[in-house]
């Protein structure tokens, strides 16, 4: 393999028609397409009296409204709940539009459609819904309490509650092991709500011909929204084709699907005859998308005198909104990946996933990991601080050691399969780290701080994704895969690894992603899983085209497959470079049907050999062209893993808070492109910058979201963002042909656990709620010292 | 988010657009970088919108010995450039970020009179005033002092027909230093509190000094802080005494980035260190 | 309702001489995108704190969610599709951010290249800070900024290599 393009920062192929204008995101798209716009419940709970549109009706520009009555039966049903697990014993989803009550501010009642989205605005302006306001539930532990239900099956609130436990190696449970251990401690950690917020939000476009329904959606999933359209609007899936275009970002919110704007657009084409468009607004995106992050955990420990963990028990309250659309995998996703790297003796965690009359909670970036990470790294610097222990010397104390992989945690993951890390040098990383930041040196002064954080975080799990390869007859190869794009530079990464396969430049590959007309099976882009699941496939799909395309060529040129090689996209003999054709002209012999379109074609007919008049033209088991598809379908989950480190300093008077340094060592493999895996890093430390000191949901008593805008949901400009240092550590995983693992949530997962870490160590307080503000710092000041 | 439906106007001279607010007592529309959020959220519903971008002569800012006059469609980012004033030219600096700058008006900023802005508190502690103008056979001014035009959160001392034309910003004396300290939770955002000091360095000793406070009041709110630091050579004055008199008028309230003990307690670091930094280079000033 | 009053505007695009009729209402975001098929300035909040629809106005960046089209008969606006050169060549600013993997969506891409090229039209070759307050009001949710400062470091290379 000459190609070598596998590891090299290799520039990103999309990035041309990004800077030039010339992406198409799906608001770009249909031009003429009529508008939908939603009335939104302006209640957190109530009950719909009546719904008045007469006012409405002599609107310029109106064309439909709908609400919930107008639908057919079958577009009309509680939407799919996606991930079923035993213990969601009350999974509730909800109805495209409201029929009877609203349960969250938000919640769509009545679907617009007109000319324009300034017309469908004016139209929705004069609608007019009666509602009889219902008791709101309002946080975790007012859900709890079940005094006032959410839903009035589902009692004190509880749609689901799991109790796993995994005995110590003595065979001992936790409690006991706790009850016996030489030092125990117990606290209440907190981590409010916070949302992905991808800068463009939701969106979808729909085309109905008669026959067949096109349907654009910006997306993390386009296979399984064709899926859901098909089910729903009862269109054969033959006759449904997803599109994800140019996606602006998802970061988690965008593969809950279908969401209800992906069933009543593509329904109000079809019933319309007429192309219809739903651009979701920034106000929109803040009350009718996703949530995630708001957990309490309540933490017991025992521990002993080098502060090894021997029994660790933690109870969560996790509040996830009205709805259970993707079941319950943050809560189950906080509960495993809240080990880490750490041996942590005997575990028991319970959860309690409970309903709210706020928007609903699907995984977001990290995907209930940062609050796990919080949970287990603030135990960390509390046993340290009480031993009065260096808190690196803690958590190398209790680190998995290279030798014990694979290290089986005793758990079911968020995949259904056992919870084995694979690989990975934890020992090795952490002294990376405290070399980066100086930890050995760091000059402890009041308001300025250091801190650290460790994380393990599954990453690439199944069932599958695939990839195909084509090479045709003007030498070009096609690579596509189902699995969707939303800025991680899958253009590019995957080129790399189709031309390191199959020896070609990289500028004759293209890469198609998330075009259900191109692979109709795949499972979406989420859980750190592109890189890993489609790399892979892609490679395998490399792998079986070059294997044919050296049988043709060695047909062609009397040689031996075994001694062929293909260097910048030509075939040859090793050691031979004349006996030589170009995968143009393979391409070409790899189809008996050898029509002279072109000068290859006409070229290559000089190369084909007399067939066998008593055989097939396509042999058994050939097919035609060169071109191939492959699945890969992981056993179970690689296991990357970071540290991160920061040093703070606080303002002794106004209680600012400022991070001065912000050190990362990432392992998630071999890299296939390390400036795209540096930039994912990059990105996820500042969204988790946000998560830890600007961003969080702020619901008032009676359910609404009071800062639902950017100028009061603070997302970090680059004044807010530190310079973020890194450094990579490279363990291969076993389980998958490149040896890689995922990269794309890594930055954010411990960054919350670190900074309070830091703050901690700056101001002698204990930081036990995350995010924190200086306002909030300023009262843990007067009321802490 | 997008606006509902309005009349719009685009007047070309300064009666014209007079005669038209009297006519409709619709918005002004200026730089439309408060006003046009409003509208796409719809918030505000007005029937009419009164553009004054085209309005001849409103885009002048002028300067005298007395001080400086900026009319009214006059940006943020031109006021700056043309660093007139010190404090002025410090404030803007704080005002949103740059590419708002570039829309936002200064007389806008004022009109709008937002108590977590930075310019009302400007005007108010110079003790400058805003020239509105409205339609009376011909064009009849009066000028509004700062300690009149804030009447409340939002509410300036405009009437339904009146425009805002020009605000005047009284030069600093010799010997006068400012300062402008304020606290957001982004670079750019409202501030949670803010402080602006003017003080007046005269035979080395404090002769005047006083404060204004942004974001813990409905309106900003100017201190006298003379009795606590006059008479005094800038760096023996007792400028913690003065920063508690600041303190003590402000009147903050909880939101959801502070809470009002806070705020309150910013304010006090905050009008400390500004008033500190105004008398060094009040000080300096009198030096050089 | 009423149909709505609609105005003859004429502005110039990215070089070119456009005549539109627009009701007062049409944000200039919209006006780009969808009245002129200019669809590489984008929207991501409409009301002024997300900077992805930052263009040029008269030479100046501006929020095109917060201005009125028919505010702007008469004047040169342009947009991300007018930045490159025009002989299939990138200009600094854009190459700046593919060398240094500035963008990841490219959603607030526009944006930011508008500012920026604003920003060293004025202040050839920023300071760290300057670099910073220059693009403080743009908001991007995947690059973490770390390159886009790089990228505009690099931008103002590029251009005084140029010049
Ligand atoms: C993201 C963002 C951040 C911001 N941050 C800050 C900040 O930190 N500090 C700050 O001070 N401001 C901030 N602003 C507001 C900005 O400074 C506004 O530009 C300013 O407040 C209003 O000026 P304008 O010219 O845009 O007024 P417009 O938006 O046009 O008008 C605002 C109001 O004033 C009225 N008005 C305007 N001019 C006149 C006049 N001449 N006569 C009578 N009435 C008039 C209008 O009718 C309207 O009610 C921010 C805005 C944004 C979008
Ligand atoms: S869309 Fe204009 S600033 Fe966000
Ligand atoms: S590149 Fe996606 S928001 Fe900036």
């Amino acid at each position: 393999m000459t190609t070598k393009l596998f590891g090299e920062p290799v520039q990103r192929r999309e990035d041309h028609r990004l800077l030039t204008g010339g992406g198409r995101y799906v608001d770009d798209l249909g031009r003429d397409a009529l508008a939908a716009a939603f009335v939104r419940s302006p209640h957190a709970h109530a009950r719909i009296r009546d719904i008045d549109v007469t006012a409405a009706l002599d609107v310029e520009g109106l064309v439909a409204i709908y609400t919930w009555d107008d639908l057919p039966e079958r577009v009309g049903r509680p939407l799919p709940l996606l991930i079923p697990h035993p213990a969601l014993t009350h999974g509730r989803t909800a109805l495209p539009l409201a029929r009877d009550v609203v349960r969250h501010v938000g919640e769509p009642v009545v679907m617009v459609v007109a000319t324009d989205r300034y017309a469908a605005e004016d139209v929705c302006a004069r609608i007019e819904v009666d509602y009889e306001p219902l008791k709101p539930v309002v946080g975790p532990e007012q859900a709890v309490s079940g005094v006032h239900l959410v839903h009035d099956d589902v009692p004190g609130n509880v749609g689901a509650h799991l109790v796993q436990e995994v005995p110590g190696p003595d065979g001992r449970g936790a409690r006991e092991a706790i009850e016996t251990a030489p030092h125990t401690l117990s606290f209440r950690l907190d981590i409010e709500r916070s949302a992905a917020t991808p800068l463009e939000g939701r969106g979808v476009y729909a085309r109905w011909d008669g026959r067949d329904l096109r349907v654009y959606s910006s997306t993390q999933t386009s296979t399984s929204v064709r899926m859901a359209v098909s089910a729903v609007l009862g269109v054969p899936l033959p006759q449904v084709e997803v599109i994800a275009p140019d996606v602006g970002g998802g970061f988690g919110v965008k593969i809950v699907h279908p969401w209800p704007e992906e069933i009543l657009v593509p329904w109000a084409a079809m019933t319309l005859g007429r192309e219809v468009k739903w651009t979701e607004d920034r106000r929109e995106h803040f009350v009718a998308s996703a949530h995630e992050r708001g957990q309490v955990q309540h933490v017991r420990v025992g521990f002993d005198d080098d502060g090894r963990l021997l029994g660790l028990d933690v109870t969560i309250l996790h509040d996830h909104g009205a709805y259970t659309p993707y079941g319950i995998i943050v809560p189950i996703v906080t509960s495993t990946q809240l080990l880490g790297p750490y041996k942590v003796g005997a575990y028991r965690v319970e959860f309690s996933s409970l309903y709210t009359n706020t928007v609903q909670v699907t995984p977001y970036r990290g995907a209930g990991r940062p609050q796990g990470v919080f949970c287990m790294e603030r135990t960390m610097d509390k046993i340290a601080r009480r031993l009065g222990k260096d808190r690196a010397e803690v958590r190398a104390a209790n680190f998995i050691q290279p030798e014990d992989f694979p290290y089986d945690q005793g758990m079911t993951f968020q995949d259904g399969r056992p919870l084995i890390y694979d690989s990975g040098d934890y020992p090795r990383m952490l002294r990376m780290l405290k070399e980066l930041i100086g930890w050995d040196d760091f000059e402890r002064a009041p308001g300025r701080g250091i801190g650290i954080g460790c994380y393990v975080e599954g990453t690439g799990p199944g069932p599958y994704e695939g990839g195909h390869v084509q090479i045709t007859s003007d030498g070009q190869v096609h690579v596509s895969t189902g699995l969707t794009s939303q800025g991680q530079g899958h253009e590019t990464a995957f080129a790399q690894i189709a031309a390191t396969e199959l020896g070609v430049p990289i500028e004759r590959v293209s890469v198609v992603t998330g075009d259900t007309r191109r692979l109709g099976y795949a499972v979406g882009t989420f859980a750190s899983r592109a890189a890993v699941v489609s790399g892979n496939a892609i490679a395998l799909a490399c792998r079986k085209v070059r294997e044919k395309a050296l049988r043709v060529a060695a047909d062609a040129l009397e040689a031996d497959p075994a001694d062929l090689e293909i260097t910048e996209g030509v075939v040859h003999v090793a050691g031979a470079p004349q006996a030589s054709m170009p995968l143009s002209t393979v391409a070409v012999l790899a189809n008996p049907l050898r029509y002279a379109f072109d000068e290859e074609t006409a070229r290559a007919t000089q190369f084909a050999g007399a067939a066998d008049p008593n055989r097939p033209p396509v042999a058994e088991g050939d097919e035609p062209g060169l071109e191939g598809r492959e699945f890969y379908s992981p056993i179970r989950c690689t296991f990357a893993a970071g540290m991160h480190a920061a040093i703070v300093e606080t303002d002794p008077d106004t209680a600012e808070i400022r991070i001065v340094r912000y050190a990362v060592v990432h392992d998630c493999g071999n890299l296939i492109n390390p400036m795209i895996v540096e930039g994912q890093i990059h990105g996820g430390v500042a969204q988790g910058v946000g998560g830890a000191l600007y961003e969080r949901m702020v619901y008032d008593e009676h359910g609404q979201l009071v800062n639902a805008s950017f100028m009061d949901f603070l997302m970090p400009y680059a004044t807010e963002v530190p310079h973020v240092e890194t450094a990579h550590l490279q363990t291969p995983s076993p389980l998958n042909p490149l040896g890689i693992k995922g990269a794309g949530e890594a930055g954010v997962i411990p960054v919350s656990a670190v900074v309070a870490s830091a703050l901690e160590d700056a101001e002698g307080i204990p930081i036990d709620r995350m995010p924190i503000s200086p306002s909030e710092l300023f009262h843990l000041r007067t009321s802490g010292r | 988010m997008k606006p509902p439906p309005f009349a719009y106007h685009a007047p070309r001279d300064l009666g014209e657009a007079l005669r038209t607010l009297a006519e409709v007592r619709g918005k002004v529309l200026a730089g439309g970088q408060s006003l046009i959020p409003m509208l796409n959220m719809r918030l505000a519903e007005p029937s009419d919108l009164v553009d004054i971008n085209r309005v001849a002569g409103l885009d002048r800012l002028e300067r005298t010995a007395d001080g400086v006059v900026v009319g009214a469609t006059v940006r943020h980012a031109d006021a700056e450039r043309a660093r007139a004033h010190p404090l002025l030219t410090r404030a803007l600096k704080l005002v949103a970020h740059p590419v708002i700058r570039n829309r936002g008006t200064v007389v806008g900023s004022l009109a709008h009179a937002d108590p977590a802005a930075e310019l009302p508190a400007v005007l108010a502690v110079l003790g400058g005033h805003v020239r509105v103008a409205r339609w009376d056979g011909g064009v009849a001014v009066r000028d509004v002092p700062a300690a009149g035009f804030f009447a409340g959160p939002m509410e300036p001392a405009i009437e339904p027909g009146e425009l805002a034309v020009s605000a005047f910003f009284p030069a600093l004396r010799p010997g006068t230093g400012s300062a402008f300290l304020e606290i957001a939770r982004r670079h750019g955002d409202y501030a949670l509190a803010g402080v602006c000091a003017v003080v007046t360095v005269d035979d080395g000793r404090v002769a005047t000094a006083r404060a204004a406070c942004i974001g813990v009041g409905p309106v900003p709110v100017v201190v006298d802080v003379g009795p606590a630091c006059t008479g005094r050579p800038p760096g023996e004055a007792d400028w913690a005494g003065a920063a508690a008199l600041v303190r003590e008028a402000a009147e903050p309230e909880d939101d959801i980035h502070a809470t009002a003990a806070y705020r309150g307690h910013l304010v006090g670091v905050l009008a400390e260190r500004a008033l500190r930094d105004a008398a060094r280079e009040g000080a300096a000033a009198r030096a050089g | 309702m009423r149909d709505e009053t609609r105005f003859e505007i004429t502005v110039t695009v990215n070089g070119a001489a456009r005549r539109l009729r627009v009701p007062a209402r049409r944000l200039l975001s919209d006006c780009l995108r969808h009245d002129l098929g200019l669809t590489g300035t984008h929207v991501g909040c409409e009301h002024g704190v997300c900077g992805c629809c930052t263009v040029l106005l008269d030479g100046r960046p501006v929020r095109s969610c917060l201005t009125f089209a028919v505010t702007v008969d008469g004047s040169k606006i342009t947009t991300v599709e007018g930045l490159a050169p025009g002989d299939g060549r990138l200009s600094p600013v854009q190459r700046a951010f593919a060398e240094c993997h500035g963008l990841q969506c490219g959603f607030c891409t526009p944006g930011f290249l508008c500012t920026v090229t604003a920003l060293l039209a004025d202040n050839p070759a920023p300071t760290e800070d300057e670099v910073l307050e220059g693009i403080s009001g743009n908001l991007c949710r995947c690059t973490g900024y770390q390159n886009i400062v790089k990228a505009v470091h690099r931008a103002a290379e590029l251009r005084a290599e140029e010049s």
